[in-house]
């Protein structure tokens, strides 16, 4: 932690709402030029869904004024441009298929954004999260394990990770992400020491004592454990970064990320030569352009990939191309989507979005001065990164496609409540991290520090 | 913590970059391969989805257009005219492709032309769907629906050009086929037409006048006789052998006359008479003294053995080398038997650079390229283009007056035209014994400063009988040449 002299930012709320109006009037027209496209004429409900995103985000604004005045200014405005590029999206794939996921996609940034309050109301220092560690680990293996409950848990495509409720269908290891990050963070804080000095070292590897090195393994376990039983990649690998990151952030040892990509890849090569399910993914990924492959296995990603080259430089322009001839094109492929209307222009933007929002995210660590709540915002801003690579990445052939959702923007409701939760946890270590000395110390939880860190770089 | 974190933030970084490479990868490096996959069926839907230029014909009439369909490929090809124009027109099919204009206008109908980037422009900006521009043909209709009521169903073609510039004013090939049928929408009746078709033995979807190779017959003495008078060593008036019998080199074989009687008093027949009775004995000695070499030189200025593109393919017409046409088969070759092979398009070439005064001009079938909207903007305009001279002016003027003979005096008297200069042709080309020979003629008309040159063939003459070409093709040449004179 670089020692500095005290700034003392504005709390630039001005700046969120002008950017929030903004975002909304982005999303409202391209709400209005769908309609204008699809059906000529402007849609009726124009007003009601860019006044009730403005609304939303709005509303959360006003609580910021009032409960986390100094959080960080960009991330509500990115989160509800990208909630309402997401949701035009959707509207569009439903004119075009004739479904209503949209009318239930902004039930749930409704709910999402209620979450978010939630949040920022009851959290009013992220440090009272400390407490619940334990609680917030269980919470998330509760959670993971939810849809291997019968007669609660659904299996959708193959991977069993849903559970239904009342005609509801939720998706809990979203919300398990949330849980472990806060696990993570507070574990880590309180046995870095432990992890980073003591233990044997063998040959450049630092390794640590058995039971330091415990949980390290049960999260292991447990993201092979949901990758056997729930088939689902996408998930395991995004703890499993989650937690190598958070590890090696907190013990700044090299060799924890060594030590995880070794385990990592061992259990990839496993994977991928043992189980068919992922040797059918990797030869998807490999071989996507068979003949055999293009109609059938990798039908989904060839059309997507069809779609983003069909979408070029420019895009064909909302409304005009043909993003449902991709299976899943409002949700697992709405980043293809997104490509062939908006094109490489519009996809550099969403993209650039996601990099403020992150990057947003680790600032906030670097500038929050508790350890917790650096691992916290660290871990929260990592997942969010990593969830958007393996999407993206799957979509353009980095890697095999595993099945994540893309933050706010794909259709789905437990993903966009979750997210809504991981921005109003930034936003309450923002506002922490932001907070002006004199009134650090008359904080909740009394800080003495004598130096402050608010510049970031 | 803060040193790991801003590493994390690399690592951040470098995922984000990956990802924007890869994007960039997909979205413009590779979209081009992607985007020419086969199966690709946006490419076909973003083709049908857009509004195709039409195709039409002198005086505006469309015989190709675009109509709204209401169904998933929101336009669908029209082709008012049918079997008329089909062989012009090609084909626009979901399944099979394109054909003929359809195909070699392809970039400029669909609007994906280089130089239809400006122009779409604008839409790109207002979001409006890029329409493609309209081509319009050479062809006058009433020509063309001349030629096709003449040829009246039998298998054959027609072709009309106006000598001085090369256009083409109609070509008609028969039997032809409805091209609706293949742009139909419904799979099922796209491929019952396109295998029903492809099943009949009388090849509808064959373009015979400019894809189908014929021996010329005596339509190609006009090209003996023209490299006669270019060797300086004859005129219209010098005396040829013109026996009954021919007595050819390295064989028992003879080439004999079509009426079995010799050509003229003491076998001797002049250049002149020869063309006009059609003399095989003395075009064959004729041959046979010039040699292949001057046969062969002589044809290739006309157009044999180059590849035309009018922009639609043409099949290269051929002059026979090495063995094909040694010895006696050389005797045979300069009357358009042996091995020479012409498109109707080639003979009619042959006429129509003798009354353009020797100079043979580019074929073309595209008038000209215009943007579809009211501005009308002239994109391409094919200008006239020599392609060679074939005959000095001096020997055109007396092929010129040596096809007036055949037409005035000789075999060719059924395509006279009161009032107007008419030069002709007849051929009458045998393929195989027993079968009925084609029926040739090319000519050309002049009339009140109007030009125009014809070919006909016709090809089951239905008897084995001679001058055919007179009988049968003259005819319907002088009914095309009377329509473009008329118009």
């Amino acid at each position: 932690m670089a020692t500095v002299l005290p700034v003392y930012p504005t709390t630039r709320r001005n700046v969120e709402l002008a950017l929030v109006v903004l975002a909304v009037v982005i999303a409202g027209g391209a709400w209005a030029v769908v309609g204008l496209t699809l059906d000529g004429s402007l849609p009726p409900n124009l007003f009601a869904y860019a006044g009730g995103l403005g609304g939303l985000a709005v509303v959360l604004h006003l609580l910021m004024r009032w409960r986390a005045p100094h959080a960080d200014p960009m991330l509500l405005p990115v989160a509800t441009l990208l909630n309402g590029i997401g949701l035009v999206m959707i509207h569009r794939i439903d004119l075009a298929e004739g479904t209503s996921a949209a009318s239930r996609q902004f039930v749930w940034s409704a709910l999402g954004v209620v979450a978010a309050g939630v949040v920022l109301v009851l959290v009013r220092d992220h440090r009272i999260l400390r407490r619940y560690t334990w609680t917030a680990a269980v919470a998330g293996l509760v959670l993971l394990l939810l849809p291997m409950v019968p007669g609660l848990g659904r299996t959708v495509n193959g991977a069993r990770i849903w559970i239904g409720l009342a005609g509801f269908t939720f998706q809990p290891g979203e919300l398990a992400k949330i849980c472990l990050a806060v696990f993570f963070a507070g574990y880590l804080v309180v046995h870095r020491d432990a992890l980073s000095l003591t233990g044997r070292k063998v040959l450049l590897l630092q390794l640590p004592r058995a039971r330091d090195l415990g949980p390290i393994l049960l999260a292991w376990v447990a993201s092979i454990g949901i990758l056997v039983l729930q088939r689902d990649l996408g998930t395991s690998l995004l703890f499993f970064g989650l937690f190598v990151a958070v590890l090696y952030v907190s013990t700044e040892r090299v060799s924890w990320i060594v030590l995880g990509l070794l385990m990592f890849s061992a259990a990839a090569v496993f994977a991928a030569t043992t189980m068919g399910h992922v040797q059918a993914r990797v030869d998807i990924w490999l071989h996507p352009f068979t003949a055999q492959n293009r109609s059938g296995a990798s039908f989904q990603l060839v059309q997507g990939l069809y779609g983003m080259a069909n979408g070029g430089l420019t895009g064909t322009g909302l409304g005009q191309g043909r993003p449902q001839t991709v299976p899943y094109a409002n949700s697992d492929f709405i980043y293809s989507s997104l490509g062939e209307e908006l094109g490489l222009a519009g996809l550099f933007a969403v993209l650039a979005l996601y990099v403020v929002l992150v990057e947003r995210g680790l600032r906030t660590a670097i500038g929050v001065r508790d350890g917790f709540g650096k691992l916290l915002a660290a871990g929260l801003a990592f997942s969010v990164t990593l969830q958007v690579f393996v999407v993206v990445g799957g979509v353009t052939r980095v890697i095999p496609l595993t099945g994540l959702t893309m933050p706010f923007l794909a259709a789905g409701g437990s993903s966009l409540v979750s997210n809504w939760i991981v921005v109003a946890l930034l936003l309450r270590v923002s506002d922490l991290a932001r907070r002006p000395a004199a009134e650090v110390r008359n904080g909740p939880e009394g800080d003495t520090g004598v130096t402050q860190v608010v510049r970031t770089l | 913590m803060n040193r790991p974190l801003r590493r994390l933030s690399l690592v951040v970084a470098f995922l984000f970059f990956a990802l924007f490479a890869s994007t960039t990868w997909v979205q413009f490096l590779s979209a081009g391969k992607l985007n020419a996959m086969p199966g690709n069926s946006r490419q076909l839907y973003a083709e049908f989805g857009r509004e195709r230029g039409a195709i039409l014909v002198q005086g505006g009439a469309a015989v190709a257009t675009s109509a709204e369909s209401g169904d998933a490929y929101q336009f669908q090809r029209q082709y008012p005219a049918g079997p008329l124009y089909a062989p012009l027109t090609g084909f626009y099919s979901l399944r099979y492709g394109t054909s003929a204009v359809e195909r070699a206008e392809n970039d400029v109908l669909s609007g994906s032309a280089d130089e239809l980037f400006y122009r779409n422009l604008s839409s790109l900006l207002t979001g409006e769907q890029p329409k493609g521009a309209d081509v319009t043909l050479t062809i006058q209709p009433k020509v063309q629906q001349a030629a096709w009521d003449a040829l009246a169903g039998r298998k054959g073609a027609v072709v009309a050009l106006d000598p001085a510039t090369g256009d083409v004013l109609a070509m008609v090939s028969s039997p032809s086929y409805d091209p609706n049928a293949l742009a139909s929408h419904d799979g099922g009746t796209e491929q019952e037409a396109w295998t029903s078709l492809n099943a009949d033995e009388d090849e509808p979807m064959l373009n015979r006048a400019t894809s189908q190779l014929y021996p010329p017959g005596s339509t190609f003495k006009l090209i003996t006789a023209a490299a006669a008078l270019e060797s300086g060593d004859y005129t219209a008036d010098t005396l040829l052998p013109g026996p009954q019998e021919l007595t050819l080199p390295q064989t028992s074989n003879t080439l004999k006359n079509d009426e079995g009687t010799a050509c003229g008093p003491n076998d001797q027949v002049s250049l002149a008479d020869a063309l006009k009775i059609s003399c095989n004995t003395a075009f064959g000695s004729l041959g046979l003294t010039l040699g292949a070499d001057a046969l062969d030189a002589q044809a290739a200025k006309f157009g044999f053995g180059q590849s035309l593109s009018i922009p639609t393919s043409v099949a290269t017409s051929s002059f026979p080398t090495g063995d094909e046409v040694a010895g006696p088969l050389l005797a045979y070759s300069a009357i358009g038997q042996g091995n020479d092979l012409a498109t109707p398009l080639q003979v009619a070439m042959i006429s129509a650079a003798i009354a353009n005064d020797g100079v043979v001009m580019q074929p073309n079938i595209v008038a000209d390229v215009r943007e579809a909207d009211q501005t009308a903007d002239v994109i391409d305009q094919p200008s006239p283009r020599e392609l060679g001279r074939a005959v000095s002016s001096d020997t055109a003027q007396t092929l010129q007056r040596m096809m007036e003979l055949v037409v005035s005096d000789g075999t060719g008297t059924r395509a006279q035209i009161d009032g107007a200069t008419v030069g002709g042709k007849t051929g009458t080309a045998q393929h195989g014994t027993g079968l009925p020979p084609y029926a040739w003629f090319t000519s050309f008309a002049e009339e009140g400063g109007k030009q125009v040159a014809v070919a006909v063939v016709i090809e089951d003459g239905g008897s084995t009988e001679s001058a055919y070409g007179g009988r049968l093709s003259a005819p319907v040449a002088k009914t095309v040449m009377e329509a473009a004179l008329d118009g």
